[in-house]
């Protein structure tokens, strides 16, 4: 699949890309974005349902939202296979990105709210008056998407500075993000936090005063995550490469040698994080307009863990595999709890531990090993 | 002559509370009512001393007249009054002319003379509004004070606490007198206090006041503190001496207050600390991050729902003590299932810490998934043993359950159990071996896969432990280890990897600083702050509060 030209390092086993792509890569690129762009809105918007090449609503919310997923992966692998460190709150970055954007469209529902009043249906439940002050730029769509980016960002920053500085790492930093997402969710949890409580956001009408539930708006929302997907794949694929995305992998390999060559792993290691964390938070704000709903359950330790074992499924440290990962397991989800809700838990169980110890490296790992073994018979 | 001159609208449509009150009421009188009645009517020509006139002038007229005239009746004691009561609080008394009936289906008697009678031509019900519900209430309630039947008396008691007046006192003077049950004699002397309270005289609610004061409970502040908010008392003395009082049982308090605050820190700590002693040995000793231990408790818990079916369904004469098998069985389910888990899985990742978390929450969610096809996903019922229930009283406000106290000390128990075994016993000696210097203990001739299988599933079974014991307090269902995984983890990485005296520490501590928040600031915000206080913590001190020296710390 990933079609990179790479040569071998003397001795060493290190491959170094030359380029971002080769040309089958840009190739499969292009196809990608005429895919996106092009084939899925035609053939949703334009060939008409009776046509067995029609593609339903139903398939565009679900790959949508599995693109959102595939962001998300994207993300864990820069900071988990490229950097080595397992964060358990990625679930919290995607769910803040989330509730951002869920808070200006809870304000473009206007008065069509059950009580008809200018502030969300959930505050005049509360019986408050006005909106809280964290409320107060939620009616600008420009402001509101910029602190989709700035929250988490800031938040990612912070608590990352404190904990790498403190050079926490491994399973103690899994473990205390795991502690902030379920804290976070607690928090989400209350009703005087201003966040809709357990029942979160949900009945959007409008995004910027057009009807949210059109199937134009949902295509050009389909489009826009399909760009943005393929955006990130490219600026990872570049940061990789760059000497930045090289001392990622040497901190994640040895970062007690990498320290006494004189780096300082802090700097590298805050600036990936908090990238990852963004990434994440964006992937949030397209899939609230997409699923129509977002409520704590995002903040689950259970839903972080999702996003690891997805990168883990189509393999670390390769960069179509984590889109690989996300897209397999969802859409086996999808699957299964359609056909066999009783034995989903099961095969997401399983896929864990078969994945830990049987194909470390992933989807995208195995078909290579077995791609060079064919190689191997025929020389 | 209007029979009922001042019932107000709403007494016509009492409020459902009401209702649903007489309801229950009349179900209860029905009986005694008819009871009392076919006595009195026994006895009826030597005892029945109420006039007609007191009998018209409670039934009918002007609610403040009425309970005038029932209290002064009441006061005079008279053993006619029960029948009337009963069936005034039946609404069954009728008036005419300037007399009261008391009409039982076509059995119509005088209420005044109780002979039978005939019931005049456009006879009309006597309306009672709640004030006067509640006066005729406690008036039949001083006449079952000094019942024989102590559930009589207890539900006397408790009507009169919501209309205690000073017109009682003698009674219940002569009740007090008389009362030999220590619980009702307190009530009752409550109630005493509160009748006083409301005394016109300011003497009298100055005696109340010092008594209340005295007696330092949290139900005497309550009726202090309504007594000095409501804005009833005028007399500086008394409010003087209110004030007072309310600080003095707020000091007597404080002491059960500040016990209890620390009694349910160290009764959350236990817990705290059965989750993580397991945790200890995996994760500590054995460096797997186990996700599923939560699930291996959840284990335990179902094992002990299932010893008690077993002894409820084939020994329930000996139910009490289902809880002494359900601790081996518990320990063994868990400890079989880890051991498993062990061999299956987690040998395989050994120095892959990363990974082991993966594919222990994979294993965690197969186990809850197995345990909601095989048990169904709703809660189970897990009953105490009898011995196990009720508390033992220390202070007025501070009562410690039994249930609480056994855990504690069975989490005591666990832990020195688990210490004389690593620390005295030739399993131990290998597992820590093991975890120093693996290829050398294999050397030494130490069989290192067994150990590591062993040793994994004396975590889990300690696991197995805890859910036995958290069946006890709490719900027992599929995601039961859910709620204690984050904790868990947390308690460990605080006290330090690898360390039982760590984690001790670390669960007290835990136990205790949440449950302090707990006091100032609520549940949920509580818990946040003990997240937060922990995060900072870790900054502070990554390798936990007692770090491992030397070389090991960077593993």
């Amino acid at each position: 699949m990933s079609a990179v030209m790479t040569s071998n390092l003397p001795g060493t086993g290190i491959t170094v890309p030359r380029s971002a792509l080769g040309p089958q890569g840009w190739t499969a690129l292009m196809a990608a974005v005429i895919t996106v762009m092009v084939l899925a809105p035609t053939l949703n918007l334009v060939v008409p349902a009776e046509s067995a090449f029609h593609l339903s609503d139903y398939a565009v919310a679900l790959i949508g939202k599995i693109m959102c997923y595939a962001i998300c992966a994207l993300a864990m692998d820069l900071i988990w296979g490229y950097t080595g460190i397992l964060s358990l709150g990625h679930g919290l970055f995607f769910a803040l990105g989330g509730y951002g954007m869920g808070m200006y469209l809870m304000r473009q529902i206007g008065r069509d709210g059950s009580y008809g009043a200018d502030i969300p249906d959930f505050m005049v439940f509360l019986d408050w008056k006005t909106v809280p002050w964290h409320w107060t730029l939620s009616e600008s769509f420009i402001a509101q998407m910029l602190l989709v980016v700035l929250v988490p960002g800031l938040l990612a920053f912070v608590f990352g500075f404190f904990a790498f500085r403190s050079r926490i790492k491994g399973v103690y930093f899994s473990i205390i993000t795991q502690a902030m997402t379920f804290a976070a969710m607690l928090l989400f949890f209350r009703n005087e936090t201003g966040f809709g409580g357990n029942n979160g956001f949900t009945d959007f009408k409008r995004i910027l005063d057009i009807p949210i539930a059109q199937p134009s708006t949902r295509m050009v929302l389909f489009v826009l995550t399909g760009l943005t997907l393929i955006g990130f794949f490219l600026m990872a694929r570049w940061l990789v490469g760059t000497k930045f995305g090289r001392v990622l992998q040497a901190i994640r390999d040895a970062e007690n040698r990498v320290m006494f060559c004189g780096y300082n792993p802090l700097a590298y290691k805050l600036a990936i994080w908090t990238l990852s964390a963004v990434m994440c938070a964006i992937a949030g704000a397209l899939y609230v307009p997409q699923v129509g709903i977002i409520n704590p359950s995002e903040m689950s330790a259970a839903a972080s863990i999702e996003i690891a074992i997805w990168t883990a499924v189509g393999g670390r440290a390769t960069l179509i595999g984590p889109i690989i990962g996300a897209f397999f397991v969802n859409g086996a989800k999808s699957w299964f709890t359609v056909a066999f809700p009783e034995f989903w838990l099961y095969f997401l169980g399983l896929l864990f531990v078969l994945v830990t110890l049987f194909l470390p490296d992933g989807i995208v790992g195995g078909v290579k090993k077995l791609l060079n073994k064919k190689a191997e018979v025929k020389a | 002559m209007p029979v009922i001159s001042d019932i107000d609208r709403t007494s016509i449509h009492p409020p459902v509370g009401a209702w649903r009150r007489r309801v229950s009421q009349l179900a209860l009188s029905l009986g005694l009512g008819a009871s009392l009645f076919g006595l009195s009517g026994l006895v009826a020509p030597a005892a029945w001393a109420l006039t007609t006139e007191e009998a018209y002038a409670i039934s009918a007229g002007d609610n403040d007249d009425r309970v005038a005239a029932l209290r002064a009746v009441v006061a005079k004691g008279d053993p006619a009054l029960p029948a009337f009561l009963q069936a005034l609080a039946d609404d069954t008394v009728k008036v005419a002319g300037s007399r009261a009936y008391i009409v039982y289906g076509d059995d119509v008697k005088d209420a005044a003379t109780g002979e039978p009678a005939k019931l005049p031509e456009g006879a009309e019900d006597v309306v009672n509004n709640n004030r006067m519900s509640s006066e005729i209430e406690a008036a039949l309630a001083i006449g079952k004070l000094t019942s024989t039947d102590r559930d009589e008396r207890a539900a006397a008691i408790e009507a009169l606490s919501s209309a205690a007046d000073e017109s009682q006192l003698a009674t219940i003077d002569q009740a007090l007198a008389a009362e030999s049950d220590p619980q009702l004699l307190k009530q009752l002397k409550a109630v005493r206090s509160k009748a006083l309270l409301n005394s016109q005289d300011p003497a009298r609610r100055l005696e109340a006041v010092k008594a209340l004061g005295a007696d330092a409970s949290p139900e005497s502040r309550s009726l202090l503190m309504e007594r000095m908010n409501d804005g009833a008392e005028t007399d500086a003395t008394v409010k003087g001496a209110l004030q007072a009082a309310i600080d003095a049982v707020n000091r007597k308090l404080a002491w059960g207050e500040h016990a209890g605050v620390l009694f349910t820190g160290i009764s959350l700590g236990s817990i705290l600390l059965l989750a993580a002693l397991g945790l200890a040995i995996t994760y500590g000793l054995m460096g797997v991050i186990n996700m599923a231990h939560g699930e291996l408790m959840m284990i335990g818990a179902y094992a002990t729902f299932a010893v008690q079916n077993v002894f409820r369904a084939y020994f329930p004469e000996v139910f009490d003590w289902y809880i002494l098998l359900a601790v081996p069985a518990s320990f063994m389910a868990a400890a079989l299932v880890g051991a498993v888990l062990e061999r299956s899985v987690f040998r395989f990742l050994y120095g892959r810490p990363l990974e082991t978390l993966l594919a222990s929450w994979g294993l965690s969610l197969i186990l809850m998934q197995s345990v909601r096809t095989v048990f169904g996903a709703q809660n189970v019922q897990v009953e105490n043993p009898s011995w196990m229930s009720g508390g033992f009283d220390v202070l007025s406000n501070l009562t410690l359950p039994y249930n609480r106290l056994v855990i504690i000390a069975f989490a005591a128990a666990v832990l020195i159990g688990m210490t004389l075994l690593i620390n005295k016993t030739r399993m131990g000696l290998f597992v820590r071996s093991v975890t120093q210097n693996r290829p050398m203990a294999s050397c030494m001739g130490v069989n290192t896969a067994r150990v590591d299988t062993m040793a994994f599933s004396l975590g889990a079974g300690i696991a197995g432990l805890a859910g036995c014991a958290l069946s006890q307090i709490g719900n027992v269902g599929p995601d039961l280890g859910q709620n204690y995984i984050v904790d868990s983890f947390l308690v460990v990485v605080t006290g330090g990897v690898g360390q039982i005296a760590g984690t001790v520490y670390a669960a007290m501590g835990l136990g205790m600083v949440n449950k302090l928040l707990e006091g100032w600031s609520g549940a949920v915000l509580a818990k946040i702050m003990v997240l937060v206080i922990v995060v900072i913590f870790i900054q502070k001190r990554p390798q936990g509060l007692f770090a491992m020296k030397g070389r090991s710390a960077e593993a």
